[in-house]
């Protein structure tokens, strides 16, 4: 099993978080002057990288909150975590493969 | 509650803990800085802290950066809400009595943390889950809160018709106990 870093509790069980999708995605601030295509694009199109991914995971059976991981897609290996509302961390190259943390 | 194969209460022992009032608090620092001083104890700060008032029934526990479940006895409890009122009254906050949808289970003796761990993959050595430490986490599908009230004792609370879901996958496990 996973073990996921809450930024709010520390190191937890993956079974207590749910995924939940893309982190950094603003909705635009004046959704009536979007055209068609832009808010489509805000609403259903997401990045599906081999590699870095910025998502948003929640404590659901923990503190409740949402927060970001780097998580590598390839590996399943959890960068780091970090607070909403935070800069993606720049993380640089690809993580060990089979690694836990 | 279902049959218990534990060899005896000091081994493993499950027992109801009397009803009492609960509430969420939810509020700024204001908010629950206010909501210690009238409940008698500063309200716990760290990730997982409990914090009681000596001599009383009264204890809060964190169970996230803005949410503290305060509970008491039923004695107790109307004085409690009284002064919880009180003392909020000037702040921004959101007081919710929970007292009629959890019940709460004792699970004490030297495998009490084996037991739970039996469906739980939660820590739960003395260095990584001490005394007086709660969270929320999951025991097999059910969504409990977890106190460790002593080395071997905790307190599980849980929604009231998980209570025989729970409590029968415990028996369960404890025929592993009258095995060995």
């Amino acid at each position: 099993m996973l073990v996921i870093h809450c930024p709010y509790c520390g190191p937890r069980p993956e079974l207590e978080f749910r995924h939940c999708g893309q982190a950094h995605i603003a909705r635009p601030l004046d959704p009536s002057a979007q055209t068609a295509d832009e808010w489509g694009e805000y609403l259903y199109l997401r990045e599906n990288p081999k590699g870095m991914h910025a998502e948003r995971w929640r404590h659901m059976h923990g503190c409740g909150r949402f927060f970001n991981a780097l998580r590598d897609t390839t590996t399943d290996f959890f960068v780091t975590t970090y607070k909403c509302g935070e800069p993606r961390p720049a993380v640089s190259g690809t993580a060990p493969a089979g690694g836990q943390r | 509650m279902s049959e218990w194969f534990a060899k005896s209460a000091a081994q493993a022992a499950l027992t109801d803990v009397p009803e009492g009032r609960r509430w969420v608090l939810r509020g700024g620092d204001a908010a629950l800085a206010a909501a210690g001083a009238a409940f008698g104890a500063s309200l716990p700060a760290q990730a997982g802290g409990v914090a009681r008032v000596a001599g009383t029934p009264r204890a809060a526990l964190w169970l996230g950066p803005d949410e503290i479940w305060l509970g008491t006895s039923m004695d107790d409890g109307a004085a409690l809400e009284a002064a919880l009122q009180t003392g909020l009254a000037a702040h921004a906050h959101s007081l919710v009595d929970i007292s009629h949808r959890n019940v709460a289970l004792e699970l004490s003796g030297t495998h009490a943390a084996w037991l739970l761990n039996s469906l739980c993959p939660l820590e739960l050595t003395l260095e990584a889950f001490p005394v007086d430490t709660v969270t929320r986490t999951l025991f097999s599908k059910a969504e409990i809160v977890l106190w460790r009230t002593g080395e071997h004792s905790f307190q599980i609370v849980l929604g009231r018709s998980f209570r025989g879901y729970v409590s029968g996958l415990l028996a369960e496990v404890s025929r592993e106990l009258a095995a060995a």
